[in-house]
């Protein structure tokens, strides 16, 4: 029954996103009143019956209706209730579905929001309806997640044993809101086109829009980098791997979304380009999302074993981006660009911010497909690994986090540089001084930390300057300034961490000892801890500091049997500025287990400042959701 | 019999852990191999460098780099021997050839085209400016 509930809802919502997507587009002209009042009720009943049917899986799901084969084939009797509730995004099928859910809600979110004119909501939301067309087809015929199994299995096959785990469990969804929160931006620059409602109009009602997803996208890549911290048990916290390049590219031309639609709001500027930005940030998202589902990152092959999704999928991409170019090339043109403002401007240091930005993104870009279309053309493998990134990523980085403090100081259209820069004296004492101190007690890589700390201490100064001194009056420049800071702590993080991190690796039975960093470790006893649905072997690990003793960590490995798969569970002490790290190894001989300990100096602040970082987005939308309600209210004044 | 176990337990607890398998007894030659291991790729693996694979043959070949560094080979004599045996799959850097000249100047040219674009712009954009 719970199929069927499943299947009839999805067949429902592909006719009303066929409605909604009719009904959007002719909304756009102006007489077809009808035609929008059609397309809001098509959003919200869109979003009913993708509910329902998600709840139709989470049921089948919770209560392992293992005749539904997608349940079969990734859960199991013993797992966890938690785990069979997250375990629905953890494969295919689930997570299309997942992306649909957070695609309708967005969708409704538009439909309710109303903002912008009539004819740019309702075509926004066509736009809108036409992805979800294509995604339910998608779904529903290459990927449909309740296909029944006959006979029943017992029991299913059960979740990866990597993902079954808090943080993975979350990271899917907050990625998905940032993923598909930029369509959303997509839609309402389709819609200007369609509209030809070139003013900053549509910037201003995509950007609540583009904050969220901003948001949410900070957030769900600082979870997957903190999950692959402490779940891989190697203490790295950024691979330079595919799927995590995927994620950073939308955020990457997000970020510049961001800022150059700020230009286009305050003075019209950058018209076209935050358009093409909005098209971008959203292409890069479906890339991402596909390049990881496709299976297409594994192996060049992988995506051909499954030629009815990989061909489906490249017609989707093809048809959503060159469509959205294709509209772009045809209208754009006719927009009228005639912004003005001297050399020493915002928008000069935006358009710099973009530039560099964009510059990081092709890095990304190129380092990520590269290899695949050589090997699909030529045969030959390559790899690009972070040495690759280590010198063409950072170089623009570095220049960008130069000249982030300058920015927000200087005046929209005519500005002085040194009217703006004086202010920022201190900063930059603060950050001769972090660099001198660095390059005192550094014993290692003096130069490359004196630098990287200096770097730092600049953008954070400069930012608590911009907290604490004039500009803190409006939510917008204290969002700025938060969000600032929380990259130079980032920074800080991955510099301290990349820098001096100390590693050893040991053979440890009971009663023998290891040095690492300042402390001393002493194996205490080894034994089982096994779980409901793995075994497992525990160290009880002695942590002492000089003679004191500080800590017991207990860093495990587990046997999932239904997986036939091996986890390392890592044990983490931190001091907040600090961590130790302990990951358990290979049985040597009898009783003696390999010990990797690492000792990551700064660790924390790669992820406390990702926090810091959508702490600001979360600021800036708050500001924009009341100044929004303060204008909406009766006899208020206008904001700003 | 207790007197044993005593024993035991007080040589257990001064014991110094067991030098890890498979890693040099000289720090430096060790900090080398580490190095060198970060560079390379585990040609079995998803994205992994050799230093962090579970693979057997990311052990092997841990295990050959040392044998290599002690019998006194450089770093670029290793790497060209891991080279010849799976090709440039194995360096996590590409190397700068005909067919990766895209992949290595591709950013800056997006670079040097975007820089040009943003300044005629803004060379534009002051002319207007300058002409109200």
């Amino acid at each position: 029954m719970t199929a069927e509930i499943g299947q009839l809802s999805l067949t429902l919502a592909l006719a009303l996103s066929l409605v909604l997507a009719a009904a959007g587009l002719a909304g756009a002209r102006v007489a077809a009143g009808i035609s929008r009042q059609i397309a809001s009720s098509a959003a919200i009943g869109l979003l009913v019956f993708i509910v329902l049917a998600f709840g139709a899986l989470e049921y089948a799901a919770i209560v392992s209706d293992f005749s539904i084969l997608n349940v079969a084939d990734n859960s199991s009797l013993a797992k966890p209730m938690i785990y069979k509730i997250t375990g629905v995004w953890g494969n295919h099928e689930g997570s299309m579905l997942l992306w649909l859910l957070v695609l309708a809600l967005y969708t409704a979110a538009i439909a309710f929001a109303k903002r912008g004119s009539e004819r740019l909501t309702s075509a926004a939301l066509g736009v809108q309806g036409l992805l979800a067309v294509a995604f339910l087809v998608f779904i529903l015929f290459t990927s449909n997640p309740f296909l029944r199994i006959d006979p029943p299995p017992f029991d299913g096959n059960g979740l990866n044993p990597l993902l079954q785990d808090l943080g993975l469990a979350i990271h899917p969804p907050t990625l998905y809101i940032g993923y598909v929160g930029f369509s959303a931006s997509f839609a309402y620059a389709a819609a200007a086109l369609i509209t030809r409602e070139f003013d900053a109009s549509w910037a201003r009602a995509a950007r609540p829009f583009m904050l969220a997803a901003w948001i949410a996208l900070t957030l769900g890549i600082t979870l997957g980098s903190w999950w692959a911290y402490y779940e891989l048990g190697w203490g790295g916290f950024w691979f330079w791997d595919p799927v995590e390049n995927a994620s950073l590219m939308p955020w990457l031309v997000g970020t510049a979304l961001l800022h150059s639609a700020l230009a286009t709001e305050r003075t019209g500027a950058f018209r076209t380009w935050t358009l093409l930005l909005s098209i971008a940030a959203f292409s890069l998202s479906l890339i991402g999302t596909f390049l990881v589902r496709s299976g297409v990152l594994t192996s060049v092959h992988a995506f051909a074993n499954d030629p009815e999704r990989g061909a489906f999928i490249l017609i989707m991409l093809i048809l959503a981006i060159g469509g959205a170019l294709g509209l772009f090339a045809w209208r754009a043109p006719s927009l009228e660009t005639g912004s003005a403002f001297e050399p020493v401007s915002r928008e000069t240091a935006i358009l710099t911010n973009n530039v560099l930005l964009v510059t990081a993104t092709a890095t990304v870009f190129l380092g990520t497909l590269y290899p695949l279309f050589l090997e699909a053309f030529t045969g030959t493998r390559i790899s690009v690994g972070p040495p690759f990134f280590a010198v063409t990523f950072v170089p623009v980085f570095v220049a960008l986090l130069m000249l982030l403090p300058i920015g927000p100081r200087l005046a929209w259209r005519k500005s002085e540089m040194a009217e703006a820069v004086r202010p920022l004296m201190p900063a930059l004492g603060v950050a001769l001084v972090a660099a001198a101190i660095v390059s005192v007690l550094a014993d290692s890589h003096v130069l490359v930390a004196a630098g990287a700390f200096g770097l730092a201490g600049w953008v954070i100064a400069a930012s608590l300057l911009d907290l604490f001194r004039r500009r803190v009056k409006t939510a917008a420049a204290f969002a700025v300034a938060v969000a600032h800071a929380g990259l130079g702590i980032t920074l800080m993080g991955i510099a301290g961490t990349t820098l001096w991190r100390a590693e050893t690796l040991s053979l440890l039975g009971p009663g023998e000892t290891a040095q690492i960093g300042p402390y001393t470790l002493t194996m205490v006893r080894l034994e089982r801890a096994d779980g409901s649905n793995y075994a497992a072997i525990r160290a009880n690990i002695r942590v002492s500091e000089g003679n004191r003793t500080i800590a017991t960590l207990t860093p495990a490995k587990r046997i999932y049997p239904t997986e036939q798969q091996e986890t390392v569970e890592t044990a983490i002490r931190t001091t907040g500025v600090s961590d130790l790290y302990l990951a358990l190894g290979d049985e040597r001989g009898t009783g003696r287990y390999i010990v990797r300990a690492y000792y990551n100096p700064l660790a924390p602040f790669i992820w406390f400042g990702g926090a810091i970082m959508a702490l600001g987005g979360l600021t800036g939308l708050w500001g924009r959701i009341r100044a929004r309600n303060a204008q909406l209210a009766p006899n208020a004044v206008p904001a700003e | 019999m207790k007197f044993v176990i005593a024993a035991l337990l007080f040589f257990a607890t001064a014991v110094q852990a067991a030098q890890a398998p498979g890693t040099l007894s000289d720090p430096a030659l060790e900090a080398r191999a580490r190095a060198l291991q970060k560079e390379l790729r585990c040609v079995v693996c998803q994205g992994e460098s050799i230093d962090e694979s579970n693979a057997p043959i990311a052990a092997d070949i841990r295990r050959l780099i040392r044998e290599r560094i002690q019998a006194g080979e450089s770093n670029e004599q290793i790497k060209q021997y891991l080279v010849g045996r799976y090709g440039d799959f194995v360096l996590m850097k590409p190397p700068l050839e005909p067919n990766t000249w895209f992949l290595w100047f591709g950013p800056a040219a997006v670079l040097v085209t975007g820089g040009a674009i943003a300044a005629m712009v803004v060379v534009r954009a002051n002319r207007r400016a300058k002409g109200t």
